[in-house]
């Protein structure tokens, strides 16, 4: 029986490891992602959750653990956010090139400096070449539902899976959750014990070293790994649908199909960004919306087709990349559609940096602006709602 | 030991992850390319202490069956260390052409 509660997407997440009956959880708190971990310690404490639970000194151990426990074939999770995604980037590489299907929520937070606790996207973009799968969720229902559907991807792929949640706008925002049955879930992503891999039973070496005759070819299996895993998540998607009745593609889309301009973004500003478009197709304006939801493996064919027939394009970046010929998503998008043969102009924006809220007149400064590069042709970077 | 060169493996064949799943696969490593010179033992000042194999960080001193230390120089990447714990001095570092 499915259960209807309130809860935040923290602790949605936290749910939802609670039912994939994880065997290892390492924790280190960092705002806002700590509430995470908490409720997890409770599930463990109060016997609702059989889980070795691992206090760790920081993040980079906590990733570090989780690498160790998941070659001994264990179902493990972690969470994080921010600077402590940042202390786990040497071996957020470690974990993808040896296969260690881990699960961890990052909850989306600005780096510092100045030190800020609110929401951007500049930590998960800053690991988007460390070979992890990424998704991104909206509400408590998708963090629910993408965790427990990341199990499944981490360990059909042999690659960590990160889901990403905004800082405070999902994390920390009281929603109605459908929660299914925990057996339903665990039928859905069976405890099978993963094959241990050092186990001192047989002669094996994990993260050997790999000298200039070999790194290529060990570096080359996490690409075509994260490359084949396209079609896994549909397939795990498709199951994950047959059996609750939700589905998430890649990308969503909203008010596109006659659009002549369209925002592309991530995240929970999707609800937002659908008002807004909503209220100017109310005044005429042909506009819309599209949100990834995978940016790792990046979509490249799913936009390549909803892009169709837009004449411009405006993408919304919640990071930086200083110096750069444009911003993260930008240079994604820009890249996967240029070699269209009827490729949209592509107007950038960057917007709401550590916590400050795009409100309805950004959104209407970007249609604006998106729709003016249909006609004029796009121009540099709009940073939306900087104070001069 | 004679060093057993083996055919560099492809991506598809190599085990996932890169781990190594069969013991003893440094013997198919040749390291003669890393070396800029190679140890001499003159046997006539060589007092088979043993120290030389004992230290070699690679193995690649070996005893042969007349009871004699020789390098194995596949092994060898030329480090000196054999050379620095010969208490006689019977190892002698050539360099490499010459
Ligand atoms: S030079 Fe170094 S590697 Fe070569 S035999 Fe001596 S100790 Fe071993
Ligand atoms: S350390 Fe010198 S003396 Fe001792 S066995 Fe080796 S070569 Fe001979």
């Amino acid at each position: 029986m499915v259960r209807r509660i309130g809860i935040s997407g923290n602790y949605a997440v936290a749910y939802a490891v609670k039912m994939a009956d994880v065997d290892m959880i390492a924790a280190y708190p960092i705002t806002p992602q700590t509430t995470i971990v908490e409720k997890l310690s409770e599930f463990v404490a109060n016997g609702e959750l059989d889980a070795s639970y691992m206090n760790v000194e920081s993040e980079h151990s906590a990733i570090s653990a989780c690498v160790g426990a998941s070659l001994t074939g264990a179902r493990v999770f972690t969470a994080t956010s921010s600077q402590g995604l940042a202390l786990m980037h040497e071996i957020l590489f470690m974990a993808s090139a040896l296969r260690t299907p881990i699960v961890m929520a990052n909850v989306n937070r600005a780096l510092s400096a100045p030190l800020n606790i609110w929401n951007d996207h500049s930590d998960a973009m800053a690991q988007r070449d460390a070979g992890w799968i990424q998704l991104w969720v909206r509400s408590a229902q998708e963090a629910f539902d993408a965790t427990v559907e990341s199990f499944k991807i981490a360990e059909e792929t042999r690659l960590p899976v990160m889901v990403n949640m905004d800082g405070f706008i999902v994390s920390h925002m009281y929603e109605p959750v459908e929660l299914p049955d925990e057996e339903e879930i665990r039928k859905f992503i069976p405890s099978r014990p993963l094959e241990n891999r050092v186990s001192t039973k047989r002669a094996h070496a994990v993260g050997v070293v790999g000298p200039p005759e070999y790194y290529y070819e060990m570096k080359y299996q996490a690409i075509d790994a994260i490359e084949e895993s396209r079609p896994k998540i549909k397939e795990i998607d498709n199951d994950f649908n047959s059996r609750f009745g939700k589905s998430y593609s890649e990308i969503d889309t909203y008010g596109i199909e006659e659009a002549d301009a369209a925002l592309i973004l991530m995240g929970s500003i999707f609800g937002s960004a659908k008002e807004v478009a909503n209220a100017l197709r109310r005044d005429g304006k042909n506009v819309g919306v599209i949100s990834l939801r995978v940016f790792r493996p990046f979509p490249v064919q799913e936009l390549r087709r909803a892009i169709e027939g837009i004449r411009a394009v405006g993408v919304v970046d919640r990071a930086t990349s200083p110096g750069g010929s444009g911003n993260p998503l930008y240079n994604e998008v820009a890249t996967a559609l240029y070699d269209m043969p009827e490729r949209p102009v592509i107007q950038g924006f960057v917007a709401g940096l550590g916590g400050r809220d795009i409100r309805e007149d950004d959104f209407r400064l970007m249609y604006d602006a998106t729709q003016k590069a249909a006609r004029e042709g796009a121009g540099r970077c709009i940073y939306v709602g900087l104070r001069e | 030991m004679k060093c057993v060169k083996t055919t560099l493996k492809g991506w598809r064949e190599i085990p996932e992850g890169g781990a190594i799943t069969e013991p003893g696969s440094s013997v198919n490593f040749d390291v003669t390319a890393w070396r800029t010179s190679s140890p001499v033992i003159d046997q006539e000042k060589c007092t088979k202490c043993g120290m030389c194999f004992l230290y070699c960080p690679d193995s690649a001193i070996e005893i042969d069956e007349t009871g004699n230390y020789r390098v194995n120089i596949s092994y060898c990447k030329g480090c000196g260390i054999c050379a620095k714990g010969c208490a006689p001095k019977a190892i002698t570092m050539v360099k490499e052409g010459h």
